[in-house]
């Protein structure tokens, strides 16, 4: 491509997306200054009493995994990726136990 | 961002509540008794986007106290420089009616543990803490408030009660107090002693605001009342007569109601704000 | 007899450590489980943190994994700053390095996605240009154009199709994630965060726009992914996210 023809396409290039963005720009509903909330937030509350989580240093520990609920990656399957291996979407149990 | 405008420079001796992003139109709408805000300075102390505009907008129309809940006042080490330019800079950008922070520590060595850590009341903690408060009050350059914790236990190395520790960094330091009075009632409930007697020996003159709250019940060890400062929950009944005792001590003072767990619908919070605004109503009648 | 901060610490971390013996009831009995308030406070408020922060991760595992998963986290990475904001940062090296978790390789990505739309909301407000200036300038300067993009601006690359993924989680009846890599463009219209999947050659063109380099250097560096690259469709996603917030011709 010669140097003039790549001025004339980005000119094109540049003009349709300007022109595509008025028409669509006009019909963007604004965002109000109320709307969800996307972050954790600080606060300076206590938690909740003398038992539960703080307490307990073996939930994730070997074959945990397995006995409590699985998420949507369970029916996600991809085949393999950049790296060659294959992968499905299952939670497997831990082979090792991790420190607490 | 251009500076939050307002003219408020002051809280007003009303009712505020702990501001809740999902009560933005509630209060835009119709605030009820609700006269003032308060905000925990850490969730605002981003860049920019919907938080601060919210706050920006919030801050023309209510005075605003800035209520920090990460400074770590109470720490062995320095204070974080990092997060003291943050402060300033959030407090220098919004202007606000009131700063206060906490009696309490929660970074150490570089963690932050998100939690109001209790300390022991002894004269080193007291003069550590006083060299925190003076080196917030000269970088902000305006006063603070600081406030008492709830407390689970005791530290066996204190030496002195906690409104006498109170009291004499008040004296070191120029700083105000912010009473807690569900914080009283709840380490009252926990240690063991008389929620008045806390009172009576606390230096009400130099209290700038007081907070309101909910708390869990639970048991110790041995069985015994652990009450929990979950915010969570209605302010209980006994902490409305505590804040009844002590405003008929003070006089009216802007009164807080906090609710920062299982967050309810705005009717409900507008509610405790009612029965609070009716507590300062008798003072002034 | 005196607890200092640092043992204070260890002990609300671990629960296998003793309570400090120093801390006693109001009858001066030993504290005990007392202590468990801030055991369970410290380790309840950092794992909703993280539930918070990374929706999706939360929704790939299932909420009670990602509890656990939080526990071993919050202990190996306290948060290193009191902005719970920004809490997480080190996750999604976290995630790559845990073995049990090493067939879901798409995971780290994923939470580096939502680290990103995390910043995004919180980046620093800006004005962006109208599409008019971009018109106006002239033709034969357009190559020579530097882009200045709004602080919210994020670009990711992936190896995953982590723009499907993020959509199966988040739009309902939504079909699942192609077996294709995914780069993608987080833009901030107004104070919402929209990710939009780039097409082959987008996140190399506006990595350079966004290191200021000029359009006709940017467009030279998608080239080697994308023959025919075509600006258009990017340029597109920077106006209607308001991206750009400077165009400088002559400098």
């Amino acid at each position: 491509m010669s140097n003039t023809t790549k001025v004339l396409a980005i000119a094109a290039t540049v003009a349709a997306a300007v022109a595509a963005q008025a028409t669509t720009a006009t019909a963007q509903a604004k965002e109000k200054c109320y709307g969800v909330s996307l972050a954790g937030e600080n606060d300076c509350a206590a938690g909740p009493g003398t038992t539960c989580a703080g307490t307990s240093t073996v939930d994730y520990q070997g074959n945990a995994w397995t006995l409590v609920d699985n998420g949507t990656c369970a029916e996600i399957d991809l085949p393999a990726m950049a790296d060659g291996t294959a992968r499905a979407g299952s939670l497997e149990p831990l082979e090792r136990d991790l420190p607490a | 961002m251009p500076d939050a405008s307002h003219s408020f420079d002051h809280l007003p001796q009303g009712v505020g509540v702990g501001y809740k992003p999902q009560h933005f139109q509630a209060l835009c709408d119709d605030p009820g008794p609700v006269t003032w805000l308060e905000i925990h300075a850490e969730n605002y102390m981003g860049d920019g986007g919907r938080p601060l505009a919210q706050l920006r907008h919030l801050s023309a129309r209510f005075p605003v106290s800035v209520h920090g809940v990460g400074l770590s006042i109470g720490g062995e080490g320095p204070l974080d420089p990092e997060h003291l330019s943050r402060l300033k800079r959030l407090v220098d950008w919004l202007n606000p009616a009131s700063f206060s922070e906490h009696l309490a520590w929660s970074t150490h060595d570089g963690a932050f543990l998100n939690d109001l850590l209790p300390l022991p009341y002894t004269a080193d903690k007291r003069d550590q803490v006083a060299a925190h408060i003076d080196q917030v009050q000269q970088t902000l350059g305006r006063q603070m408030l600081l406030e008492n914790p709830s407390s689970y236990f005791a530290f066996a190395e204190s030496t002195v009660s906690e409104p006498d520790f109170l009291h004499q960094i008040v004296q070191k330091t120029g700083c105000g107090l912010l009473l807690d009075v569900n914080n009283v009632f709840v380490s009252a409930t926990n240690l063991g002693f008389s929620p008045q007697d806390y009172i009576d020996a606390f230096p009400l003159d130099h209290v700038g605001e007081i907070h309101l709250g909910g708390h869990d019940d639970d048991t110790d060890d041995h069985g015994a009342p652990l009450l929990i400062d979950s915010h969570g929950r209605e302010v209980a009944d006994p902490v409305w007569a505590l804040l009844d005792y002590v405003l008929a001590r003070t006089g009216s003072r802007p009164v807080l109601v906090e609710w920062d767990t299982d967050v309810p619908d705005w009717p409900v919070l507008a509610a405790e704000a009612a029965r609070a605004d009716t507590a300062l109503g008798v003072q002034v009648g | 007899m005196t607890v200092t901060q640092p043992q204070f610490r260890a002990a609300i971390f671990d629960p296998a450590e003793p309570v400090p013996a120093s801390l006693l009831d109001g009858l001066g009995q030993p504290a005990g489980r007392r202590f468990n308030v801030y055991r369970n406070n410290v380790a309840v408020s950092l794992t909703e943190a993280m539930h918070t922060a990374f929706p999706i991760i939360t929704k790939l595992l299932g909420p009670a994994n990602m509890g656990g998963l939080a526990g071993l986290f919050l202990r190996a990475h306290p948060p290193a700053s009191p902005l719970m904001m920004h809490y997480g940062e080190e996750f999604p090296a976290y995630l790559a390095d845990l073995p049990q978790l090493a067939h879901l390789g798409y995971l780290p990505d994923i939470a580096r996605l939502e680290l990103a739309m995390r910043r995004a909301y919180h980046a620093a407000d800006a004005t962006p240009i109208d599409a008019d200036a971009l018109a106006a300038i002239p033709p034969e300067d357009l190559g020579d154009t530097r882009f200045m993009l709004a602080p919210a601006v994020q670009i990711l690359r992936s190896d995953w199709p982590i723009h499907d993924i993020w959509q199966f989680n988040t739009v309902s009846d939504a079909p699942k994630p192609r077996a294709i890599a995914q780069d993608v463009l987080i833009t901030r219209p107004e104070f919402d965060p929209v990710p939009a999947p780039l097409p082959p050659g987008g996140a190399a063109c506006l990595l350079a726009l966004q290191g200021g380099q000029r359009l006709h250097a940017a467009l030279e560096r998608a080239q080697p992914e994308a023959d025919a690259f075509d600006f258009g469709p990017v340029l597109g996603l920077l106006l209607q996210g308001g991206a750009i917030t400077q165009l400088t011709v002559k400098d």
